[in-house]
């Protein structure tokens, strides 16, 4: 029940932050694709380069987590295709939706009910992924 | 108080998002946030049909907790953390938003053309979300990751994966917003 409260603390943590950055709106997006402000990259890149240090940290450090197991971040597995397609295809509906996968709840908490249509086909696109996926390259 | 309820610098959100994913890695968790559309596709039942889906989904029950997290978050910003929504982009963004008929661009959250709930009559905006949320589900699976995965975690990790899919992103985003878009709105 405690690692629930974790996981619950972190994610309003990350919900605050989305939303008060702006890279839950549709506005930010459209500006990032167009390069008319650096404040997307500002956030994108600031978050990389901490997320860099802090991973380096859990490895140099071997650090355990709060449950004293190992921190294991599993690796992609190798390949192309997939991550180039598929990232093109999400960047498509990212563009048009301005939302990803995070601000999608987030925004749903924010009070703004029609993101619930994306959501809904954004799980018809999961499903679709699920029935087609031994038929593309990977 | 008061820059609490301005919106938050890149600065101050950026190390914050960082902060996130580094709480959830020493929780033991990975930050990750579209598989947990495929999860629940296998609660709805999706996993009797499809193999991909026939999994435990119980032991992705952390991130949906995530999941539920990041909503409460998105009601307490909105609601608690905020004296005005509207996105301050650039003079440029929102005079070529205007020409594309957007013109709550400047003043809102998110575009009222698309966003507003009585927009839910209006056929077009329907197909538009629908379109953008069936990208995003099939996209983010296919890639094996969104925003969070690759382009935070994958590339924090310095994964070559996470690289080649936020270089996808971008084509994608680049291609609808500067061929689509003009034919489309």
């Amino acid at each position: 029940m405690k690692k629930y409260l974790t996981y619950l603390s972190i994610g309003i943590l990350i919900g605050i932050t989305l939303f008060k950055s702006e890279a839950a709106s549709w506005f930010r997006i459209y500006e990032m694709f167009k390069f008319q402000s650096f404040h997307m990259y500002g956030i994108i890149g600031s978050a990389l380069f901490l997320g860099i240090i802090f991973i380096q940290i859990i490895k140099r450090k071997n650090l355990k987590s709060f449950y004293k197991e190992a921190i294991i971040i599993p690796a992609k597995e190798k390949g192309f295709y997939r991550y180039f397609i598929g990232g093109s295809i999400f960047g498509l509906g990212w563009a048009l939706a301005g939302a990803c996968p995070g601000p999608m709840y987030v925004l749903l908490g924010a009070g703004f009910f029609n993101i619930l249509v994306v959501t809904a086909f954004a799980l018809l696109g999961t499903y679709l992924y699920g029935v087609f996926k031994n038929k593309l390259p990977h | 108080m008061n820059f609490i309820l301005q919106p938050w610098p890149w600065y101050v959100s950026g190390p914050l998002i960082a902060l996130g994913m580094f709480l959830l890695l020493l929780a033991g968790k990975t930050f990750g946030m579209s598989s947990n559309l495929r999860t629940m596709c296998s609660i709805l039942g999706a996993g009797k049909k499809v193999k991909f889906f026939a999994f435990d989904w119980k032991a992705q029950k952390w991130n949906l907790t995530v999941v539920l997290g990041t909503i409460i978050g998105g009601f307490i910003a909105a609601n608690l953390l905020s004296n005005n929504l509207s996105v301050a982009i650039s003079a440029e963004t929102i005079s070529d938003l205007n020409a594309l008929g957007f013109n709550s661009a400047g003043k809102a959250y998110l575009p009222t053309e698309l966003f507003d709930v009585s927009q839910l009559s209006n056929l077009k905006t329907i197909i538009i979300l629908a379109i953008g949320g069936i990208l995003i589900g099939f996209g983010t699976r296919y890639a094996g990751g969104c925003t969070s995965g690759h382009a935070i975690t994958g590339l924090s990790n310095l994964q070559l994966p996470s690289l080649i899919a936020v270089i996808g992103f971008f084509v994608g985003g680049l291609l609808m917003i500067h061929i689509i878009f003009p034919l489309i709105f």
